[in-house]
C-alpha cells in the first residue's frame, strides 16, 4: 500500500502504463475505450432522466408504473442498463423532499443521470449530507427546504439505485414536453436543487 | 472493515464545493480508467463488490486526497497483482517510461470486435445483482429493527453510523448478492435486502440532529435484529 499522493503527471503516467499492459493482454482496446467514453460523454446523461420525469408529469398511468418499478417503466422509454438494473424513484411532495447519496462509495443511477458529478463522489458531500442535509443544500447549493418539509436522505448502500422525481411546478399547465424538459435539471433528480424556474 | 471510506457523519473535512460546470471526464487519463471497471470485470479481475473492497484498501490519506478515478486504478492494480494478471515490476518500469515520455504511444494493437460488442451490450443491459432464489425473509415492512454491532474486517456495507441504530423497515426489495461474502471472494450467498428508515435523532442525537430529517439506508437480512414486529406496533 503506497501512502504517496501522486501528482497529475504521475497519475497520467501510471494510467498509461496500466492501459498499455491491459491492451497487450487483450483486456482493453483503444477502440472499445473510446466507444465506452463516447457513450457516457454524449449518449447517457441526465437528459434521459428528464424524459422520464416529463412523462411521469404528463401521464399518470406511467407515473404509477414508474413509482411501482422504476427500472421496468424506464425500459418503456428505451432507458436501462449499468448501475440502474434495479432503480427506485422517490417522489417529492408538499411534505417530503428527497436527496440521494452513497456514503460508502459513489453509487449513482447511471442510465437516467449519466456519470456522477465530482462533488457527489467527493468525501465532503458523502460526509455531510446524511448529518446536515439542510445546511449542505443551503450553503453549497443555494437551495432552502422549509422546516415543515421532511428531508429524506437515501443512502445507496445496496445495489438499489435511487433517484428523485421532483414535483411538477405550478403554472406549467398546458406546457409542451419540450418546455417541461428544460425545467428538469440533474440536480433536481439528485435532490440538491429545484426544478427550473417557471418564467 | 472500518475505514475512512465510510464517510457518513465525518466532520471537519471542509465544505461541499460545487463548480458551475465540469466535463464528464476532467482529464484524458480518466477516459482510460473509466472503461477499466467493465473491461476488467469481463476479464475476470473482480466482481463489483470486490472492486469496491479494493478501493477500501487504499491508504486512507491517499483515499481522501486523490481524484476519484485514481481509486479505480488502485483496485485494478490490487486484483491484477493478486491474480497474477499484472507484473507490477513491469508496471513500475512502464510508469517511469511514460513519466519521462508522456507522449510516447500506446502499444500497436488490433481492434477486438467481441470487446466492442460487449460494450454495446453491457451498457444498456447491465448485470443485476438480484437473484431469483427462494429464501424466507426474516423481516417485513413495518418491522422495527436494530442494525447489529458486528464490525467485520473484510468488505461489508454495514456503515458505522447505522450500527446499533433502530429504525423501521419501509421497503423490501427481494434477494440480492450478499456483499459480505461476494466482496471477500466467498461467493454470492444471496440475502434479502430491505430499506430501513432511521430518524436523524436516532443517528446523531436529538441535540445534534437537524429538524424533520431521516435517512433511508439499505441493509441485507443478516445485518438486522428484530426489535418489534409490524403487528406489535412501535415501542412506546
Amino acid at each position: 500500500m503506497s501512502s504517496t499522493v501522486r501528482t497529475p503527471e504521475e497519475i497520467a503516467a501510471r494510467v498509461k502504463a496500466l492501459e498499455s499492459m491491459l491492451i497487450e493482454s487483450g483486456v482493453m482496446t483503444t477502440q472499445a475505450i473510446d466507444r465506452m467514453v463516447e457513450i457516457y460523454e454524449n449518449e447517457v446523461g441526465p437528459q434521459l432522466g428528464a424524459q422520464v420525469v416529463v412523462r411521469a408529469w404528463t401521464d399518470p398511468a406511467f407515473k404509477a408504473r414508474l413509482v411501482a418499478d422504476a427500472s421496468e417503466a424506464c425500459k418503456e422509454l428505451g432507458i436501462s442498463g449499468l448501475q440502474g438494473e434495479d432503480m427506485v424513484v422517490v417522489e417529492n411532495t408538499e411534505a417530503v423532499h428527497n436527496v440521494i447519496v452513497c456514503t460508502l462509495c459513489s453509487c449513482y443511477p447511471w442510465p437516467v443521470l449519466g456519470l456522477p458529478p465530482n462533488w457527489y463522489k467527493d468525501p465532503q458531500y458523502r460526509a455531510a449530507i446524511t448529518r446536515e442535509p439542510r445546511k449542505v443544500l443551503r450553503e453549497s447549493f443555494g437551495f432552502t427546504v422549509p422546516d415543515d418539509v421532511e428531508v429524506r436522505v437515501w443512502d445507496s448502500s445496496s445495489e438499489m439505485r435511487y433517484w428523485v422525481l421532483p414535483q411538477r411546478p405550478a403554472g406549467t399547465e398546458g406546457w409542451s414536453d419540450e418546455q417541461l424538459l428544460a425545467l428538469v435539471t440533474r440536480d433536481a433528480m439528485i435532490g440538491v436543487g429545484p426544478v427550473g424556474a417557471v418564467a | 472493515m472500518n475505514g475512512v471510506f465510510d464517510l457518513a457523519g465525518t466532520d471537519g473535512i471542509g465544505p461541499v464545493v460545487v463548480p458551475d460546470e465540469e466535463p464528464v471526464f476532467r482529464a484524458d487519463w480518466e477516459r482510460a480508467v473509466f472503461p477499466m471497471f467493465a473491461m476488467c470485470f469481463r476479464a475476470g479481475f473482480f466482481g463489483v463488490d470486490q472492486f469496491r473492497h479494493g478501493i477500501e484498501l487504499i491508504d486512507p490519506a491517499v483515499y481522501l486526497k486523490s481524484p476519484y478515478y485514481e481509486h479505480w486504478v488502485h483496485t485494478v492494480e490490487h486484483f491484477g497483482e493478486q491474480l497474477g494478471k499484472l507484473d507490477m515490476a513491469e508496471l513500475d518500469r512502464r510508469t517511469a517510461h511514460y513519466l519521462a515520455n508522456p507522449d510516447a504511444p500506446l502499444p500497436e494493437h488490433a481492434d477486438d470486435p467481441e470487446l466492442l460488442a460487449f460494450v454495446e451490450a453491457v451498457v444498456p443491459s447491465g448485470a443485476t445483482a438480484k437473484r431469483d432464489v427462494e429464501r424466507a425473509a426474516r423481516f417485513r415492512v413495518g418491522d422495527v429493527v436494530r442494525v447489529d454491532r458486528s464490525a467485520p474486517k473484510g468488505h461489508t456495507r454495514r456503515a458505522r453510523y447505522v450500527r446499533g441504530a433502530v429504525g423501521e423497515i419501509v421497503l423490501a426489495h427481494g434477494v440480492f448478492i450478499y456483499p459480505d461474502t461476494a466482496g471477500n471472494g466467498l461467493g454470492e450467498q444471496p440475502e434479502h435486502v430491505y430499506t430501513v428508515k432511521f430518524s436523524a435523532e436516532e443517528l446523531w442525537g436529538a441535540e445534534h440532529a437537524e429538524p424533520n430529517q431521516s435517512v433511508y439506508f439499505d441493509v441485507w437480512d443478516p445485518y438486522l435484529d428484530l426489535v418489534t414486529t409490524s403487528t406489535e406496533g412501535v415501542p412506546a
